[in-house]
């Protein structure tokens, strides 16, 4: 067959310890964490779930660590075939698409809540007598007015779309595009340019989450808008906290990638690191382009 | 090449190592599937004790042997542990086996994340179950965990599990993006997608499911955790919120899981039955559409599990319609294995005794899945006995028969021996016979309008839930035969040829029984094409 002599070696590794570690890390970290939560709704004082916690983050972090570096190590090394890079490629297109999902499942969760179940409480439609128990209840989004003031606190206003978060729009766009010009920068091979233009990336995405800090500070100390008071409240900081995070997650894959490109690991044909990062990067940015229009623009 | 990939060439051909690390270490890929197969089992008979415990308090009306809040815990725990535990790893321990060997690849694509897969798995469950030690007890609000009992009035160990979820989803994300990059990277050259076997289509089908929808479910356990901890509203109206969200959430991860456990039965059965009917598989390219299709249908036909919470009528049409066009590319599928036996010369050998059994009996299961899913019929049905029966026969005599009649199939090329067919059929015919004693009455006291999840019951109950309380003990303890079958064939027997089963197709069967450490270190060379 003339498909064997192009054959490259599939590289399967030995035998590891390092997904040992990383169960064990997971597991600890969520095991503290879940402590943690039951200790605080408990009102028990106890150091117990944050150590755990702390243990769990640090096993998970190093493992992590040393699992990147083996994978660059061998990649240097020149063990991994085309076909190989192949499969990282897949595999972080499906764990971009899993992410995907995720978020789908909270902006379905908007969209539901959006469009029936604030009029239904309110009395429309056929399944109308809900309207029974919270008779002073007036249907409107963004939803100031819970059915419940007693247990859901009522804020007194939400984030308007054309400050902060416009801001922030422009911030993230602006840094999809820089990520692209490093990606320029690689495949021409100028190191400086590279470090030079995700140093701005970076900086965009730190910015960003600054700004994103300060919205929250603004929406918890004067607007009363926080976690408990209401449905408006529970899906904007569930939204746009999980958009957060996988900002920050997106921003420590870039600062990684900075060190690498200082090491010069980059060339043309051989930065799927960098690619990776950069494809998360945009992933993140329309995420957040969703978000504007949903939870901003149309929401408010 | 240079001296690090002549090093890492000798790597390769290492035997595994001795001991217990071999198992924690391993990158292998028959050492997984193996662990998963284990673990599985291992969860199987757990959650099988748990399903006794229910069968024997219900053995007769009235309270005997438990509390009803212990009761609640055992039904949670049972259909917890069964779906994420035993049958979801069993399918994921086949593929870990069998999807390499039947592709040409030399092993999974990610090795390393493989193990790592799997190992989150012992801690997750560990979690999971050491939640009935807890302070207020085990999760028990069902295994579909319905807001506001699993949020307002669950008990703190709730906390946990909805971790012990994360964790699950995390395991199954990864096995699934594994497996998806194997079969789409690492086929052998010239093997195109339409030359897979049909268990690697319905794997790679399911895979996808697999990816799309555990960040749903995890989506949905965080909203709860967050409505527990930080008081937010969704799934309470008096912040605007609506416990009928968590049922659109949860159910729209809960219908592809459904199909998620069965999938891989299908591609089971395609592969035994044309194999004992020693004729190809009746209409291939039919069977990967109808998979398809199904997979697709899945994503649009969640709310029929929610009929009676008061959708809008158009609602409530919509699903019902949906539904019932699953049953298109379902009867696509049932009509194809017949039609591979169809004047074939049939033999009946344990793998084939269960793959036939999964086909009228799960067939049994979609017809009573086909009356569910009317939706005046079912306002009648819902939570009723009807349902219990419904899930249990596409997923006991349906996915678990499927799984076992692969582990009869597939054992001598794992072991390289043949296991004790005596003993296999006497395995099958005690597990049907007990499995249809078990379930068959749950249909009539379920139209006659017994509720789930109940410790006690009307006493005109009593006589079929008695019948059922001792078809599931001959079920259950039947199961120890597997065990000791298995066993028995781990550690010797009659020595199995490499081609095991006479009329059997597919690259496995052309390694060496037992399939050595490392299989396809080079692709193989693909037989000639019969449809080029």
């Amino acid at each position: 067959m003339s498909s064997e002599s192009t054959y490259e070696s599939y590289y399967v590794p030995h035998n590891s310890p390092l997904p040992i570690f990383a169960s064990l890390g997971i597991f600890l970290t969520v095991y503290g964490g879940g402590n943690i939560l039951n200790e605080m709704s408990a009102g028990t004082d106890s150091n117990f779930g944050a150590t755990v916690f702390a243990l769990g983050s640090l096993v998970m972090a190093t493992t992590l660590f040393f699992w990147f570096s083996k994978v660059i190590e061998e990649n240097h090394a020149k063990m991994y075939s085309q076909q190989m890079n192949k499969s990282f490629v897949w595999g972080m297109s499906w764990f971009i698409f899993s992410e995907v999902m995720f978020f789908a499942a909270f902006f379905g969760a908007l969209f539901y809540v959006r469009f029936w179940v604030v009029d239904w409480i309110g009395g429309e439609g056929e399944r109308g007598p809900s309207n029974m128990l919270w008779p002073d209840y007036v249907p409107q989004w963004p939803l100031l007015n819970n059915p419940n003031p007693e247990i859901f606190s009522t804020p007194q206003g939400v984030i308007g779309a054309w400050g902060l978060p416009l801001i922030n729009t422009i911030l993230l766009v602006t840094s999809s595009f820089t990520v692209t010009f490093a990606h320029h920068a690689i495949n021409d091979g100028e190191r400086k340019k590279i470090i030079g233009w995700l140093v701005v990336t970076i900086a965009l995405g730190v910015l960003f989450l600054f700004c994103q800090a300060y919205e929250y500070y603004e929406a918890y100390v004067h607007l009363g808008l926080t976690l408990n008071s209401g449905i408006f409240g529970s899906t904007f900081f569930m939204l746009t906290g999980f958009h957060g995070a996988h900002v920050t997650i997106g921003t420590i894959m870039l600062i990684v990638m900075l060190g690498r490109a200082m090491k010069g690991h980059f060339t043309k044909t051989d930065c799927f690191g960098f690619e990776a990062a950069a494809w998360y990067w945009h992933f993140v940015d329309v995420v957040w382009l969703l978000l504007f229009v949903l939870v901003y623009v149309i929401g408010t | 090449m240079s001296a690090v990939i002549e090093n890492h060439h000798d790597d390769h051909h290492h035997g595994p190592d001795k001991g217990l690390m071999r198992w924690v270490l391993t990158t292998n890929h028959k050492d997984i599937g193996t662990l998963y197969l284990w673990f599985s089992f291992a969860m199987f008979l757990v959650g099988g004790c748990m399903a006794l415990v229910i069968r024997a308090e219900l053995f007769q009306p009235g309270l005997q042997l438990v509390v009803p809040e212990f009761f609640n815990q055992m039904t949670t725990m049972h259909g917890l542990i069964m779906v994420f535990g035993a049958v979801m790893p069993a399918f994921v321990g086949l593929a870990n086996w069998l999807v390499p060997m039947m592709i040409g690849a030399p092993d999974m694509a990610l090795p390393r994340m493989n193990n790592y897969s799997f190992w989150i798995l012992p801690f997750a469950f560990g979690m999971l179950l050491s939640t009935l030690f807890m302070e207020g007890g085990a999760p028990n609000f069902g295994w579909t965990f319905y807001a506001p009992l699993s949020t307002e009035y669950a008990p703190p160990s709730v906390t946990f599990f909805i971790f012990a979820v994360h964790l699950m989803g995390i395991s199954s994300i990864m096995g699934s993006i594994n497996v998806v990059v194997t079969i789409l990277n690492l086929r052998a050259p010239g093997m195109r997608l339409m030359d897979m076997p049909l268990f690697v289509w319905t794997w790679l089908i399911t895979a996808y499911l697999l990816i799309a929808v555990m960040p749903v479910l995890a989506g949905v356990v965080t909203m709860m955790l967050m409505d527990i901890h930080f008081g937010t509203a969704f799934f309470n109206a008096g912040g605007g919120g609506d416990p009928v969200l968590f049922q659109h959430v949860f159910w729209f991860f809960g219908h592809p899981e459904v199909y998620i456990m069965i999938l891989p039965a299908f591609g089971v059965v395609s592969a035994i039955i044309p194999t004992f009917a020693r004729k190809k598989l009746f209409g291939y390219d039919s069977m990967v559409y109808a998979t398809a299709s199904i997979a697709f249908l899945s994503f649009i036909v969640w709310a029929h599990h929610m009929f009676t919470v008061g959708m809008p009528i158009a609602g409530e049409l919509y699903f019902m319609y949906a539904t019932m066009l699953i049953a298109v590319p379902t009867g696509v599928k049932v009509f194809n294995w017949v039609a591979t036996m169809w004047q074939g010369s049939m033999t009946f050998e344990t793998p084939m005794l269960f793959a036939i059994a999964f086909v009228i009996l799960f067939t049994i299961g979609g017809l009573s899945g086909l009356m569910l899913a009317i939706v005046p019929a079912d306002f009648q049905y819902h939570d009723t006995y009807f349902v219990v029966a419904h899930f249990h026969y596409v997923l006991v005599p349906g996915s678990i028969f499927s799984i076992m009649a692969a582990a009869y199939y597939w054992l001598p090329k794992w072991t390289g021996n043949m296991y004790d067919e005596t003993l296999g059929k006497t395995h099958f015919w005690l597990s049907f016979v007990g499995v249809n004693v078990t379930f068959f009455p749950q249909h009539f006291i379920g139209l006659a309008g017994m509720p789930r999840r109940y410790p006690d019951y009307a006493l005109q109950f009593a006589d079929w839930n008695m019948v059922s309380s001792v078809g599931a003990f001959i079920f259950g303890f039947s199961q120890l035969l597997f065990l000791f079958i298995v066993i028995k064939c781990v550690m010797g027997g009659k020595k199995a040829t490499d081609e095991v089963w006479d009329g059997a197709e597919g690259l496995e069967w052309t390694i060496a029984s037992p399939a050595p450490y490392h299989t396809f270190s080079t692709p193989p060379a693909l037989p000639e094409r019969a449809t080029a």
